[in-house]
C-alpha cells in the first residue's frame, strides 16, 4: 500500500518535471502530454502496440525483482534476453513441428538459454564468492559477441549480414485473431506468457516454501543458513529462475515483437528491468504496472515527436527523472510522515501504533 | 551543591503510548547518577528528551540552573551534553582520529590538520587513562576500545555531562571493570554522568544516586549506598525478585551430546578449539565459562553446523552428527539459542510470525506440498508470543526489527523452546534482558533440564554459569581447562581457571 503512494508520487513528480522541461524547449506541456498519451493509447492497434512494448519489460522487471528479494542484483538480464531468444530463434528456424508444440519448445529454450546464462553467475557467486553485478555484466558481453558470431555464421538473412532470416508467420509468438482484434499491431502470444510469469512468481514468492527460502536468504543469509536453509542453493536457484524470465523477454522481444536477431545490439529492456522492478518495488503485480507505464512513455513518444516540436529522448528522460524519485523514495517516505504527523497531532492523538520498541 | 542537569516533571507522548509521564531527574555535579528500569520502561526515550532528539509535551529542562530548550543535538552539544549510544556511530574504515574529528574537523589553511587533533586526543587519553592509540583503525580494536573512542568524542568536543546508554551490554567482565574505572576518572575530572542500565551489581559498584522508572513514571530517586539491590529491583519490576536460582539437584541420565577431542579453526584460520572435550546428558545443564574469544563460539559453531570441524567427533544420542547438515542437526533435536540476535537469530525484515517458524516453516503443518498454511503459522506463533510475553506494537505481524532488543530476545528463546530439542545450547541467553526477564528465562531453563533434556549453556557472566550449571566446563585459549561440579566450586576458583590456571583433580 505504501510502496504503491510512493510508487505513483514518483510518477507524479516525475512527470512533472517533464512538463517543465516541456516549457522550458517552449513547447505545452499539456500539448504535450495529450499527444504521448494518445500516441500511445489513441486507438486500438496503438493499445495493441503499448502492450506489446511493455511485454518484455515485465519479463525483465520480474527478473531483476525476483534476485533482488534473494539479496542478488542481476544486471545481466540484457544478456539473458539475447541467449533466451538466440536459442528460441534457432528452434524457430531450425524445427518444423505443429505449431502448438514448436511455440512450447520455444519457450523452454528460451528459459534454459536464459536460465544457463545465470545460473554461471550464480554458482560463482556460490562457489567463489564473485560478485554477481561483475559477472552478470561481463555475461552480457559474451551474450553479445555469440549472437555476433552465431547469427552470421549459422542464420544468415537472405539480404542482410547483420541479421537472422525471418521466423515464419507460423514459427512467431504472433497469432492473426489478436493481430485482427487489435487492428494490425504488433501484439503477440507474449503478453499472455507475460501475465502468467506475474502470477506464477507472485505465487512462489507469497505463498511458497521456496519463497520463504528466498527471501530468507535475500534479507538475512546468516540467519537463513543458522535456521538450515542451504543458502548456496538458493543463491544458485534464484539467478536460475530470474535468468529463465529474461530469457523469456528474449523469448518475446525476438519471436513476438519482432522476427528476427539483430547483431551488435545490447537490448535496452535488460537494463530498463532494474528501473520497471525499482518503481515496482520488487512486487510481481508492482513490476506489471511499472512495465505498462513505460510501454506507455515509450511508444507515445514518436507521435509527440510526429505532432509537435518534442523531442522523442524527452520520454527517456521522463523515464529517467521518475527512477530518481523512485530511487530516492526514502525522502518520500519522510514527507508521508510528517504529513501524517501534522494531521494525527490535528485530530489529537488517535494513531495506533506505538514506537519502535516501546509498548 | 548545585545541579547541572534537572530534568522536572517532563512528559513524552508518542501516538497511543505515554513513554515518559511525570518523571524527574537531577544531576548533581560530579556525581554517577544511574537511570533504572526495565526494557521499555522509558529511559531512552527520557535521556532522548535530554540529548535533544524528542521534544517533551511538558517539563522543564535545567541545565546549570538556566531553563533551556533543547531543540536537537546540536543544542545538547553546545550545552555540554553527550552522550554515548549503544551501538556505536563510529566508520569502520577510519582512524580513532578520524572518527572523532567528524563533524568538526580542525583545518589549517584549506586541509585537514590530522596531526593536530591526534596530538590533542592523545593528551587526553593520557589524562584520562583512555590509553587510546589515535592512529589504529576501528576495525581493527575491541568493542571495550570503540566504546572509549565514543567517550574520547564528547571529551574532545568538551562535553560536562556525558550520558551512557547501557554502556556494559557489550563488553567482556574485564572490559566493564576497566569502564568503571574510567567513569570514576571522569568524575575527578569536575564531569557528571548519567548511565542507563538495568544491572543493578554496575549500579551498586559505581553509581552515587539512582533514579527508577517502570512504565513510564518515576518512581523515586534513592542513595545507592544505603539502598539494597532487592530493594532497586523491586522498585524497578513493581514485585519482589528472586536472585537466587531456585533448582532442585540435578539427575543426569544418558549422554546427549559428546564432544571427543575436537579442534576447530577460528576466523583467522587458526585453531579457535583445541582438542576438545566434554559430555552433556539427559536432565544436566553443563556451562561453558571463559573469557570471551577463548573457543566459546567455536564450539557452538562446530555443534550446530556452522562452522566445519577440523579433528574429532561430535556425537548426538550416540550417533554421530560431525559433518552432517545444519537442517538435519536442527531435526535430530539440537535447539539454539545464538550469540547474535541479529546476526543469527532472526530475519528482521519479517514479520515475527514467519520468524517463528524460521526452522520448521517447511513441515506439516505450516506446509504442505510446497505450499504455506498462513493459518497454522500465525496460530502457532501466537502461542509462542503469548507464552513468552513477548510485546511488540502489532503481535505477530510486527516486523521483527520493530521490536525492543529483550522482546527479540525472548521471541527467539520461545522458538527454540518451542521445537523441544533433546540438547538446547544456550548463547548468553540473557544478554540485554532485565532482571524480571532474566529470572523468567532461567527458569524456562531449568525447566527444560528438568523434563529431561540435555542443555549446554555458554555465557560470559559468571554469575549466571555459576547459578544455572550443574556442571562447568573452563576453557581457556581454544583449550578445556578442566571440569568442576557447580555446588563444590566458587567464584573465585572458576576465575582463576578461566585465566588459565588448571586445577588439580578436576572431575
Amino acid at each position: 500500500m505504501r510502496n504503491t503512494i510512493v510508487s505513483l508520487i514518483s510518477i507524479i513528480l516525475g512527470l512533472i518535471a517533464g512538463g517543465l522541461l516541456m516549457l522550458f524547449i517552449g513547447a505545452s506541456p499539456i500539448e504535450g502530454y495529450t499527444y504521448l498519451f494518445q500516441g500511445a493509447l489513441k486507438n486500438i492497434s496503438r493499445i495493441g502496440d503499448t502492450l506489446a512494448t511493455a511485454t518484455p519489460l515485465i519479463f525483465t522487471g520480474l527478473a531483476v525483482a525476483f534476485a533482488f528479494r534473494t539479496g542478488l542484483f542481476n544486471i545481466g538480464a540484457a544478456g539473458q534476453m539475447l541467449i533466451g531468444g538466440l536459442a528460441a530463434t534457432a528452434v524457430g528456424l531450425t524445427f518444423d513441428l505443429a505449431r502448438p508444440i514448436l511455440i512450447l519448445v520455444m519457450l523452454l529454450a528460451g528459459i534454459v538459454g536464459g536460465g544457463l546464462w545465470a545460473f554461471i553467475p550464480g554458482y560463482f557467486k556460490a562457489r567463489f564468492n564473485v560478485h554477481e553485478v561483475v559477472s552478470t555484466i561481463m555475461m552480457n558481453w559474451i551474450a553479445y559477441w555469440t549472437v555476433y558470431y552465431v547469427v552470421p555464421g549459422y542464420f544468415k538473412g537472405e539480404f542482410l549480414e547483420t541479421e537472422s532470416r525471418k521466423l515464419a508467420e507460423g514459427s512467431t509468438l504472433r497469432t492473426p485473431w489478436l493481430t485482427e482484434m487489435f487492428q494490425g499491431s504488433y501484439i503477440n502470444l507474449g503478453l499472455f506468457f507475460a501475465v502468467i510469469a506475474v502470477i506464477i512468481i507472485a505465487f512462489i514468492i507469497n505463498k511458497t516454501t521456496l519463497g520463504f527460502e528466498l527471501k530468507a536468504v535475500g534479507f538475512n543469509r546468516h540467519a537463513a543458513e543458522y535456521a538450515g536453509m542451504k543458502v548456496n542453493r538458493n543463491i544458485i536457484l534464484s539467478m536460475l529462475i530470474s535468468g529463465a524470465l529474461a530469457g523469456l523477454g528474449g523469448v518475446a522481444l525476438y519471436t513476438g515483437n519482432a522476427s528476427s536477431m539483430q547483431i551488435g545490439i545490447l537490448p535496452s529492456q535488460g537494463y530498463d528491468g532494474i528501473a520497471v522492478a525499482l518503481l515496482g518495488a520488487n512486487s510481481p503485480v508492482g513490476v506489471f504496472f511499472a512495465a505498462l507505464l513505460f510501454g506507455i512513455l515509450y511508444s507515445g513518444t514518436g507521435f509527440m515527436n510526429a505532432m509537435i516540436e518534442i523531442p522523442p529522448e524527452l520520454a527517456n528522460t521522463i523515464i529517467a527523472i521518475i527512477i530518481y524519485f523512485a530511487a530516492t523514495s526514502v525522502m518520500i517516505h519522510r514527507l508521508l510522515n510528517k504529513f501524517r504527523k501534522t494531521r494525527s497531532n490535528a485530530n489529537d492523538v488517535d494513531g495506533p501504533v506505538g514506537k519502535k520498541g516501546e509498548a | 551543591m548545585s545541579y547541572v542537569v534537572e530534568m522536572l516533571n517532563i512528559r513524552k507522548e508518542f501516538p497511543g503510548i505515554v513513554a515518559n509521564d511525570n518523571i524527574t531527574l537531577t544531576l548533581k555535579k560530579g556525581e554517577i547518577h544511574a537511570l533504572l528500569g526495565e526494557n521499555g520502561a522509558g529511559k531512552s526515550t527520557l535521556m532522548g528528551v535530554l540529548f535533544g532528539m524528542y521534544q517533551p509535551e511538558k517539563g522543564i529542562i535545567k541545565i546549570r540552573e538556566k531553563e533551556v530548550k533543547i531543540t536537537n543535538p546540536n543544542v545538547a552539544n553546545q550545552l555540554g551534553i553527550g552522550m554515548v549510544h549503544q551501538h556505536f556511530k563510529l566508520v569502520e574504515n577510519f582512524t580513532v582520529t578520524e572518527n572523532i574529528i567528524l563533524g568538526s574537523e580542525p583545518l589549517k589553511g584549506m586541509v585537514l590538520d590530522i596531526d593536530k587533533a591526534a596530538k590533542r586526543i592523545a593528551e587526553l587519553s593520557k589524562h584520562y587513562g583512555l590509553n587510546v592509540d589515535p592512529h589504529s583503525k576501528i576495525e581493527d580494536i575491541s568493542v571495550g576500545m570503540q566504546q572509549r573512542v565514543e567517550i574520547m568524542k564528547m571529551l574532545y568536543r568538551e562535553a560536562e555531562v556525558l550520558i551512557f546508554d547501557e554502556p556494559t551490554a557489550v563488553l567482556t567482565p574485564h572490559e566493564i571493570e576497566e569502564l568503571m574505572k574510567i567513569m570514576r576518572n571522569l568524575i575527578n575530572e569536575g564531569k557528571s554522568i548519567i548511565i542507563i542500565t538495568h544491572k543493578l551489581k554496575e549500579i551498586k559498584a559505581v553509581a552515587d544516586r539512582c533514579t527508577v522508572i517502570r512504565r513510564g513514571k518515576g518512581i523515586g530517586t534513592v542513595n545507592v549506598k544505603e539502598t539494597s539491590t532487592a530493594q532497586m529491583a523491586e522498585m524497578m519490576v513493581g514485585r519482589q525478585v528472586n536472585f537466587k536460582v531456585d533448582k532442585k539437584a540435578s539427575t543426569p541420565g544418558e549422554v546427549v551430546l559428546q564432544i571427543d577431542s575436537l579442534s576447530v579453526k577460528n576466523n583467522r584460520k587458526v585453531l579457535g578449539l583445541k582438542n576438545f572435550s566434554v559430555e552433556v546428558r539427559r536432565g544436566e545443564i553443563v556451562g561453558i565459562a571463559g573469557v570471551e574469544g577463548n573457543g566459546q563460539s567455536e564450539i557452538v559453531e562446530a555443534i550446530t553446523g556452522l562452522r566445519k570441524v577440523e579433528s574429532g567427533k561430535i556425537l548426538l544420542k550416540g550417533k554421530e552428527i560431525t559433518n552432517i547438515p545444519i537442517r538435519q542437526r536442527i531435526e535430530s533435536g539440537i535447539g539454539h539459542i545464538p550469540e547474535d540476535r541479529h546476526r543469527r537469530g532472526l530475519v528482521l525484515d519479517y514479520t515475527l510470525e514467519n520468524n517463528m517458524v524460521l526452522e520448521v516453516y517447511n513441515k506439516p503443518p505450516f506446509a504442505k506440498a510446497g505450499l504455506l498454511n498462513g493459518a497454522a503459522i500465525k496460530k502457532y506463533a501466537k502461542g509462542i508470543l503469548e507464552n513468552f510475553d513477548v510485546r511488540s506494537g502489532e503481535g505477530g505481524a510486527s516486523i521483527a526489527r520493530t521490536l525492543s532488543g529483550g522482546n527479540q530476545q525472548k521471541a527467539i528463546i520461545g522458538r527454540e523452546m518451542e521445537l523441544d530439542p533433546d540438547l538446547l545450547i544456550a548463547v548468553q541467553p540473557t544478554r540485554g534482558l532485565d532482571v524480571g526477564s532474566i529470572e523468567y528465562i532461567h527458569k524456562r531453563l531449568i525447566e527444560h533440564r528438568d523434563k529431561g533434556k540435555a542443555v549446554l549453556l555458554v555465557s560470559l557472566e559468571l554469575d549466571e554459569v555459576l547459578q544455572l550449571s550443574d556442571r562447568i566446563a573452563i576453557v581457556n585459549n581454544g583449550e578445556l581447562i578442566g571440569t568442576v561440579n557447580a555446588s563444590e566450586t566458587n567464584e573465585n576458583e572458576v576465575g582463576l581457571m578461566m585465566a588459565g590456571v588448571s586445577k588439580e583433580g578436576s572431575v
